[in-house]
């Protein structure tokens, strides 16, 4: 080291440098400005102002008399209407997507590590079989599983068949809200979690089998733990749309106990003078789902995703 | 620990063979290595020797034969199971564990109760006490090579296993580490298996070298006895240069082969030649070959060729010289002389050597 001390010293040649490069590095940053300009564009037209635009519809109030119509004020009453009036849509919301969330991981994460690590040459036609469905839309897709959960379909009907059904339906009743949830946003669970899991050594993983961990302690201590960045990915993918969504409670839920993102919906296009409770509903959904995420992200994150 | 086996004593390969369908990367090798030793594995790459050192850590397992640890049988069982700990290539630190909890992995796997006063010693004996808080990747490669050998270490492993432990390092690096390497094996005293492509480091650091190729083991000896007196014409040319030339042995003379090759008659001790008629590979080290401007006295052992390159290294100075039959030879000349020789290329120089140095093996080979 000692021997190498005086080249390095050249090497650093602290005097010309910073001062030649100066003119350069300022460029440089200018053009990163000019860069990112169309983005952040972008974001203040399409996201920013309309933030601003809907934070102040939410505190306006009503004309009394007159349904349909509202002015500009700073009424805190939407807000507090949103949290007395629709707490058990906002529970339900969170409930089912919490539901919808735990069951694609279970779901999920075994088909990633089967696509991982045992697929072999099978792995491309699984991955396209995860995909796939990405070609019609949601909403097609969904009016789909109406029909395989109607009470004529093949599942309702084995399943009373062997009394195993006991309200007699699966259509229109939250069982069915969660299946939606689930199936719809699967691939949002399987593709972060097969990605961490494809990113991995397999010799760190070999190396739990070689430091006395045998196989489900290696997956416990070593494998789950190296894929959380892919697990949290996937669970935030999953339950933030699902707990904003309102198309599978549409399609397939009941009548009554809709989820918040149906008042949203109705206040919005249904009923006369509901947008301020719609803009309150959509800012309450928002602050609760970012508080959920930043307690969840500060418990489980990783270095990755923080 | 269910299913772990003690097992104490040398470690001993019989008749091992692994497939991967049709390829055959290990083929029925048989090996002894003595409790205590530095051996080494070596080998160009695709020859086996990680095929080989992945069926004694149990991470695979062999198509056909024995992998035993004194009287224990380990085939077949787990790597979980046996008392072989690996320090991978490319180290397979665990990425979401500090670096304490990557070496006290084992011991609290095991169930050791004293895991943390282990920890803290094999840390020290590799010199990574002070980062034992932070993560792999916040470590150089060198470093996280220091806590890949203490995680394996740590463990006390009757057989620790190295695969290409050096590889990603740089120059200067490798040498430290060699000579680190050397000093911790002395100071535990455990079996070490040491997997190379780099037959300087396999040479500078083990007690016994095994040259594989193509599944096989081709020689195995300590390093100066393989460099001496290479048995195929694999290892002549694998383990360090080797002059050499083919011909056919003619006759004997007393405890001497004489061949006809290059042009002129060489004379091989018969028992420094692994066939005794038809043809025959020569063979003579570079350093133990003379170089001089006119015959020296004395029959046969000298061929007359005509320098090519001629470079200065300073302690000596290097030849290559263009021979007779079309091969090119090299050889050295000690700077020592007041009066160098001072060859340019072009000039015509004769070789010579010691009977002695010469060695023959079998020319059909690969």
């Amino acid at each position: 080291m000692s021997a190498l001390a005086p080249v390095s010293q050249v090497a650093g040649d602290p005097g010309i440098h910073p001062v030649a490069s100066a003119p350069e590095t300022q460029k440089r940053s200018w053009t990163a400005y000019l860069l990112l300009l169309p983005g952040v564009l972008w974001l203040g037209v399409f996201f920013l102002l309309p933030l601003v635009q809907l934070a102040a519809v939410s505190l306006q109030s009503r004309y009394p008399g007159f349904p349909g119509y509202y002015y500009r004020d700073v009424n805190f009453s939407n807000y507090a209407a949103a949290l007395t009036d629709y707490a058990p849509h906002f529970a339900r919301s969170f409930l089912y997507a919490g539901l919808a969330t735990f069951l694609a991981f279970v779901i999920a994460y075994p088909l990633a590590y089967a696509m991982a690590f045992k697929a072999g040459k099978w792995r491309n036609l699984m991955m396209i079989c995860v995909i796939a469905p990405f070609f019609t839309s949601f909403i097609l897709r969904t009016f789909a599983w109406s029909q395989i959960l109607a009470d004529e379909g093949w599942v309702a009907g084995t399943l009373n068949f062997l009394n195993l059904l006991p309200g007699g339906a699966i259509i229109n009743t939250p069982v069915a809200v969660v299946a939606g949830l689930t199936y719809n946003f699967l691939p949002f669970m399987v593709l972060p979690i097969y990605a961490s899991l494809e990113r991995a050594d397999p010799r760190v993983i070999e190396a739990g089998g070689d430091l006395y961990a045998n196989g489900f302690t290696t997956f416990r201590t070593v494998t789950l733990p190296m894929s959380m960045p892919g697990v949290l990915a996937g669970t935030l993918l999953t339950f933030i749309p699902a707990a904003g969504d309102f198309v599978n409670m549409e399609l397939l839920g009941p009548q009554r106990g809709k989820m918040v993102g149906n008042v949203i919906n109705d206040q919005f296009l249904a009923i006369p003078g509901g947008y301020p409770v719609a803009a309150a509903l959509s800012f309450t959904l928002m602050a609760a789902i970012l508080a959920m995420v930043f307690l969840y992200v500060r418990r489980f994150g990783t270095d990755e995703l923080v | 620990m269910a299913g772990f086996r003690e097992a104490r004593g040398d470690l001993r390969l019989e008749s091992v063979t692994k497939s991967f369908g049709d390829f055959v990367a290990v083929d029925g090798i048989d090996l002894h290595v003595p409790r205590g030793s530095f051996f080494a594995l070596l080998g160009p790459s695709g020859c086996g020797k990680t095929t080989t050192l992945r069926m004694v850590a149990g991470l695979e397992q062999p198509t056909a034969g024995r992998v035993m640890i004194g009287e224990t049988d380990l085939t077949g069982s787990r790597p979980y199971e046996r008392p072989v700990n690996t320090v991978f290539q490319s180290y397979a630190l665990f990425p979401h564990l500090t670096i304490r909890d990557n070496v006290s992995f084992g011991p609290k796997r095991r169930k050791e109760k004293d895991a943390a006063a282990r920890t803290d010693d094999a840390l020290e004996l590799v010199q990574m006490t002070q980062f034992a808080g932070r993560k792999p990747h916040q470590l150089s490669g060198g470093q996280q090579q220091r806590v890949a050998l203490a995680r394996a270490l740590v463990n006390h492993p009757e057989v620790l296993l190295l695969d290409e432990p050096l590889g990603a390092l740089d120059l200067k690096l490798r040498r430290e580490m060699q000579v680190e390497l050397k000093r911790i094996q002395t100071e535990v005293g455990l079996t070490f298996i040491h997997v190379t492509h780099d037959q300087e480091e396999a040479m500078t650091m083990a007690d016994t070298v095994a040259v594989m190729n193509r599944g096989h083991i081709e020689q195995l000896g300590p390093p100066a006895e393989l460099y001496d007196l290479p048995r195929t014409r694999f290892v002549a040319n694998f383990l360090g240069q080797a002059n050499t030339g083919v011909g056919a042995i003619e006759d004997t003379d007393g405890d001497h082969l004489v061949a006809d090759v290059l042009g002129t008659k060489v004379r091989i001790l018969k028992s420094r030649s692994q066939v005794h008629e038809g043809q025959v590979l020569f063979g003579v080290r570079p350093e133990k070959v003379t170089v001089s401007r006119k015959q020296p006295d004395g029959v046969g052992n000298d061929v007359k060729g005509v320098v090519r390159d001629v470079s200065f290294l300073g302690v000596a100075t290097s030849y290559l010289v263009d021979m007779p039959s079309g091969t090119t030879w090299s050889c050295y000349e000690q700077n020592l002389d007041v009066e160098p020789l001072d060859l340019r290329p072009g000039d015509e120089v004769w070789l010579t050597w010691n009977p002695g140095h010469a060695f023959g093996v079998a020319v059909d080979e690969g």
